[in-house]
């Protein structure tokens, strides 16, 4: 066992889930732990475990209390009294840390996202070029540069909380929110970037559009991208992308 | 067909016990409100617990049956009236061809569900027939029930079969229902059991109290999403900014606003305000039969006296299974 996974500590969520936390703050190191756990959680399910989200420094493991107990009434080890749920539970996931090699690192997908930047489908590309006293190519041309992290998937199916934009072009969210973002659109708020899956309203800075389709719900997994991903922006031309939704139709 | 629907009403949704395994993807869990009603009126016409149902909204659905159906109503009293009589609940009844169920208003709750026998049939979408209305997914075409919308209803089993047998034979006069009493409350004033928070410890100790000793009104808005209360503001004993982190249906959790937020079946997958505390899951089903304006006293109870209480229910499920089974062979 890594020793660096010793000090974690798990809270309850209420009775049917608990908060694995595996330190503190957005860092790469700490998203590897997240990951191993998810990873090891997936590939050996404990009895009356239902899923797990991992989050930037812990992961929610969800269970059902009942099968729990019913397994360990069961099987249980012969003790004075029968473990409650939730310790039960935690014993499962103290096994599957002991087991974990975080010095193995979890293979990552680099996933292009090409996006057609500025125009009618980036309003705010013009906006944020001029907050930063530069032009909208150099905007597009730093967007492109670094590659980004998702660490987690929440807030809407497929919505990525992606790490490593560059903060040159960190900019504060608008002041007055849109009441509908479109499907697809590319925005920036303070120092994160991200794409919309679904309609919604937002008060991000919409600098572009992919074509891609972030939310998949007839396939599994359902969404284009997964926390671990990395990912690279790419700057399409408006052919290019009237010849991908042309394709996808 | 099967069931059409006259009307509506305020929000009439497919619903099951919820789509589980892609919450990591974003996607939310859904599901019945009141999950001990729903796995009731689903066990009293023979089907799978988990099966899909229908989940009324406080009032105005009409539906009419095209054949010969057995339902069972169940969850808060919404004044179901079946051919302009008082339709009977917590039990299973014959509907005749051409018959007409009407929910006309609220007396008691908020929600009721209405089990078919066969279930109800639509696809299955990542494993669940719950409706996920944002995402326009599952349930009716992932969408509200319309006038005019026509449901099928699936294939019957041998416990469907059997209890339809039973209940033909018995002059459609069922001398049982289901003492619901010990599952789910109705009333309007309720006291809801609540585990500390994963935050509890951040806000001060005047919050602490308050949340504890005074009493939350239900605000009108209290959806599928999530109940907004109001009552004593709460605050944090110093100010903080949280990351994103999954949250579970009963999480209460407080925005800047200081006023409580519980989570509920639509709830987002992850959240980042501050969660002071948590309702045990065994109070779910009451909380979810609670109308704007019910009066809600949180109680601290420990984690352990919540694991029992939920042991508890399952047991009182576990009795109206083996109850429904004896109809099924001795009828």
């Amino acid at each position: 066992m890594s020793h660096s996974f010793t000090e974690i500590d798990i809270k309850p969520l209420g009775d049917s889930a608990l908060i694995v936390q595996l330190g503190e703050g957005i860092t790469p190191s700490i998203h590897q732990k997240v990951r191993a756990l998810s990873t090891i959680l997936e590939a050996q399910p404990f009895k009356g475990f239902i899923e797990s989200v991992p989050a930037f420094h812990n992961i929610t493991v969800y269970y059902d209390p009942v099968a729990v107990q019913q397994n360990q009434s069961k099987y249980g080890e012969r003790t004075d009294r029968l473990l409650t749920s939730f310790e039960a539970v935690c014993q499962e996931i103290n096994k599957l840390l002991e087991q974990v090699d975080e010095r193995k690192e979890a293979e990552a997908r680099l996933i292009e996202i090409p996006v057609l930047y500025g125009g009618e489908y980036g309003p705010d590309l013009e906006a944020v070029a001029a907050f930063h006293h530069v032009s909208a190519e150099e905007v597009i041309q730093i967007h492109t540069q670094n590659e980004c992290l998702v660490y987690m998937i929440g807030f809407a199916p497929g919505f990525p909380f992606m790490g490593g934009m560059d903060e040159r072009i960190a900019t504060p969210r608008r002041e007055n929110p849109r009441l509908a973002i479109a499907p697809g659109s590319v925005g920036i708020a303070g120092k994160q970037t991200g794409v919309y899956p679904l309609e919604t309203p937002g008060g991000w800075q919409i600098i572009g559009r992919t074509p891609l389709e972030l939310f998949r719900p007839d396939s599994f997994p359902p969404t284009l991208l997964q926390a671990g991903d990395r990912v690279r922006f790419v700057s399409m031309s408006s052919e290019e992308y009237k010849a991908y939704k042309e394709r996808k139709r | 067909m099967t069931i059409r629907v006259l009307n509506g009403g305020l929000l009439t949704t497919v619903q099951d016990l919820g789509r589980y395994g892609a919450q990591k993807y974003g996607v939310i869990a859904s599901g019945a409100m009141d999950a001990y009603s729903l796995r009731v009126a689903n066990l009293l016409v023979g089907n799978q617990e988990n099966e899909g149902a229908l989940e009324i909204t406080l009032w105005g659905t009409s539906l009419s049956f095209e054949r010969e159906c057995m339902i069972a109503i169940t969850g808060g009293d919404l004044l179901a009236v079946l051919d302009g009589e008082k339709a009977p609940t917590w039990r299973p009844l014959l509907v005749r061809k051409g018959s007409v169920l009407q929910f006309k208003s609220p007396v008691k709750g908020c929600r009721a569900y209405v089990a078919i026998a066969g279930g109800i049939a639509v696809p299955e979408v990542m494993g669940s027939k719950s409706t996920y209305l944002r995402a326009g997914i599952g349930g009716f075409r992932g969408r509200a029930l319309q006038k005019n919308d026509v449901l099928m209803c699936g294939k019957s089993n041998q416990s469907n079969l059997s209890l339809w047998n039973a209940l033909s034979k018995s002059d459609e006069d069922v001398p049982w229902a289901v003492n619901y009493e010990a599952l789910v409350s109705l009333k309007q004033e309720q006291l809801i059991r609540v585990i500390r928070g994963t935050d509890f410890d951040r806000f001060d100790t005047k919050s602490q109290t308050a949340f504890f000793s005074q009493p939350y009104h239900v605000t009108t808005h209290a959806d599928r999403m999530g109940y907004r209360m109001e009552g004593t503001a709460l605050s944090l004993a110093a100010p903080d900014e949280l990351l994103s982190e999954g949250v579970t249906k009963g999480t209460v959790q407080v925005p800047p606003s200081g006023q409580p937020i519980i989570l509920m079946a639509d709830r987002q997958t992850t959240g980042g305000y501050p969660k002071i505390g948590q309702i045990i899951s065994a109070d779910l089903s009451t909380m979810a039969q609670l109308q704007p304006k019910a009066k809600v006293h949180f109680q601290e109870i420990s984690l352990e006296a919540a694991e029992r209480e939920l042991l508890r229910k399952e047991q009182v499920i576990h009795e109206i299974k083996m109850g429904i089974r004896f109809k099924e062979l001795y009828s």
